[in-house]
């Protein structure tokens, strides 16, 4: 059996709708349509009556996702893409995210952002938007990587008290396959997706497989790489990060999304502040130019960290 | 319920509420014990207990604004919980983490605005169609309160338009009294008349004389009737004035005189008290009687709140997430 990316995560709402009848959908064309990507396929036909089409009102579908979360439900709303978010941002971080801390009421809200960069797609329709709200104190921000964070990752979502911004990358949705499930691995803990001495990536999402394959490309010259898949954004897993360091003494931080602070910056940060005694060479971090996302592929590909330059970046600190 | 008890029950909270924000402007003027602002609803009384008396407390779904004391009252939350928010004790519903009007307590349906206006229609509306997915919406209805200047936001509409799409049995209150902060209504939108929009959002309209407290109750009681009865979303556009700034540390001097002597600028409580006379429903002993009985109801609520303890940051645990293992430790 191989299961894609997305199948992943059609699979895992299905089995949210089954666990629970406080379980709904709420997004632009999920119901008969099945949503823009066929995330939520056929899941009104075997759940009537729980998945519902949302007029094009990204601030109210959130803002209606919080409310019925008070009552008890526990929404899943799907953003048609990561960008779109950005016009429900407000319910997003200044109702949900505050709601437990000011009135001890609980907001067990999903928002699934299709995110990160696909060939063609352009400055509207490819952007990571995990920095953006990690930012905010209480939002729990999740990035899988692989399948089965996909659908282990989303299931526990939907399980958690708190608001979760579900970071699923569009580019993984179709090549990324794996043949089950497997073992589910708790939010808030990183993995080490690849062992090694010389060097340490911490990446997420999309960027785990470019990282593994510069890593690959390394190994060639005789350097054993050691790739950190964070998992969780937020909470994220300091403790993984540091241990690896310990290890390798060099550290490079990989993310899709802009490079003006965000995820990267703050792996650095941490790493810098808590461990500067591990490190051998100044902590390195990549990210996508500092441009909006461009249209044509030719610049795509060089906007965003590929394995190439990934690997460049690797022999830089392999150098030092 | 006879309209007159209804009336009566309004006004005794117009009353009521008339008495604790003077308290409470007072309190924000002699300084130290009020941290913050104060955000008073005078002149506003009457449209909002006329909608508040429509909502039963641990039943219906309500998401009050900044001039809403009087319909908080008469749905039913206790006025030592404004006490307590204002003095910011940790006894309140927002423990010194939220204050003045930024309260509620979502799990009894009494949500807590934030400050951006208009996003609460959502929430409310999201919290009708929860109780409709579990089957227990019954006979409940949501009521939410919004001015002139919030209706213009984006938030506002989009909550509206989603709730009529729902066909949710929810009221909307949209107090137009004049002035959003300093800015008058010809700098807010160019319709004619507020009231108007509610064709285009498919929803039933209604105008009504904000300073007329048996005008306010028979429209609105008429648009929870609609609501409790299927027929969706309700807009109840009430024209008033805001008899002071947007907050007490506001002279709302922007304000010119000449508005304050139009119909507009009477004063509810006045006016509701006269018509109580004139219909025979009070007599001026027993009005008496409800502003010392409100006095001594005030007097007793700050007693209680000035004396219960303020938040402790040593005892705070910081935590803005519900699972704690999932909360970092960055801070400690």
């Amino acid at each position: 059996m191989s299961i894609t990316y997305l199948e992943a995560i059609r699979e895992a709402q299905f089995e949210a709708l089954r666990e629970n009848p406080n379980v709904f959908l709420y997004g632009q064309d999920i119901s008969t349509f099945g949503g823009a990507f066929k995330a939520t396929k056929n899941l009104s036909r075997e759940f009537p009556g729980r998945v519902f089409d949302a007029p094009i009102s990204e601030d109210a579908m959130i803002g209606m996702a919080v409310g019925a979360a008070i009552e008890g439900a526990r929404p899943i709303v799907e953003m048609q893409f990561a960008d779109f978010s950005s016009v429900g941002f407000n319910q997003i971080v200044n109702q949900a995210a505050t709601l437990f801390w000011r009135t001890n009421t609980a907001c067990p809200i999903t928002i699934r952002l299709p995110s990160g960069g696909t060939p063609g797609s352009g400055p509207f329709h490819s952007q990571s938007m995990e920095s953006i709200y990690a930012h905010y104190p209480g939002l729990v921000i999740l990035a899988p990587a692989t399948v089965e964070d996909a659908y282990w990752m989303l299931l526990e979502s939907v399980k958690l008290d708190d608001p979760v911004i579900f970071c699923e990358h569009k580019f993984l949705y179709y090549h990324l396959k794996a043949d089950g499930f497997g073992e589910a691995m708790p939010i808030g803990k990183a993995r080490i997706a690849r062992p090694g001495r010389d060097a340490t990536i911490v990446t997420y999402s999309a960027m785990l497989h470019e990282s593994l394959r510069a890593a690959e490309e390394l190994r060639i010259d005789g350097y054993e790489v050691e790739v950190v898949d964070l998992r969780s954004v937020k909470p994220m897993d300091t403790d993984t990060i540091l241990a690896s360091v310990a290890r390798t003494g060099r550290l490079l931080a990989v993310g899709e999304s802009f490079p003006w602070g965000g995820v990267t910056a703050e792996v650095i940060a941490r790493v810098s502040s808590e461990a500067f005694h591990l490190l051998d060479a100044p902590p390195m971090r990549l990210n996508s130019k500092d441009t909006p996302i461009p249209y044509h592929p030719n610049l795509w590909k060089s906007h965003r960290p590929t394995t190439a330059n990934i690997s460049a970046a690797l022999r830089q600190l392999l150098r030092y | 319920m006879e309209l007159r008890d209804d009336y009566l029950r309004a006004l005794r909270c117009m009353i009521l509420s008339r008495t604790l924000e003077e308290k409470l402007g007072s309190l924000y003027r002699a300084g130290g014990r009020i941290v913050g602002g104060v955000y008073l609803g005078r002149g506003q009384e009457a449209f909002s207990a006329a909608a508040g008396v429509n909502l039963r407390w641990g039943k219906d779904v309500y998401g009050p604004l900044i001039r809403d004391q009087a319909g908080r009252i008469a749905y039913g939350e206790p006025i030592l919980d404004t006490m307590r928010t204002y003095l910011g004790a940790v006894t309140g519903p927002m423990r010194g983490r939220d204050g003045n009007i930024h309260r509620g307590q979502p799990q009894k349906g009494y949500m807590a605005m934030i400050s951006h206006l208009g996003s609460l229609l959502s929430v409310v509306a999201g919290a009708l169609f929860a109780r409709r997915l579990q089957g227990r919406l019954g006979d409940c209805v949501g009521a939410t309160s919004i001015g002139d200047g919030g209706t213009s936001t984006g938030a506002f509409h989009e909550g509206l338009n989603m709730a009529a799409v729902e066909k949710l049995p929810l009221v909307v209150s949209v107090a137009n009294n004049q002035f959003a902060y300093s800015t008058p209504t010809s700098r807010q939108y160019a319709c004619e008349n507020l009231v108007d929009r509610a064709v285009g959002y498919g929803v039933k309209g209604f105008g009504v004389d904000g300073t007329d407290l048996l005008a306010c109750m028979q429209v609105f009681r008429t648009a929870f009737d609609n609501a409790r009865a299927g027929q969706g979303p309700q807009m109840v556009v009430g024209r008033l004035l805001r008899l002071g700034g947007h907050g007490e540390h506001d002279d709302a001097s922007y304000v010119p005189e000449v508005k304050k002597n139009e119909h507009e600028g009477r004063d509810c409580l006045f006016v509701a008290q006269q018509q109580a006379l004139d219909l025979g429903w009070a007599t001026a002993d027993e009005i008496e009687g409800w502003h010392k009985e409100a006095r001594r109801e005030v007097d007793k609520a700050q007693a209680q709140a000035s004396k219960e303890p303020t938040p402790d940051p040593y005892r705070e645990n910081w935590h803005a997430l519900s699972t704690p293992e999932l909360v970092e430790g960055m801070n400690e």
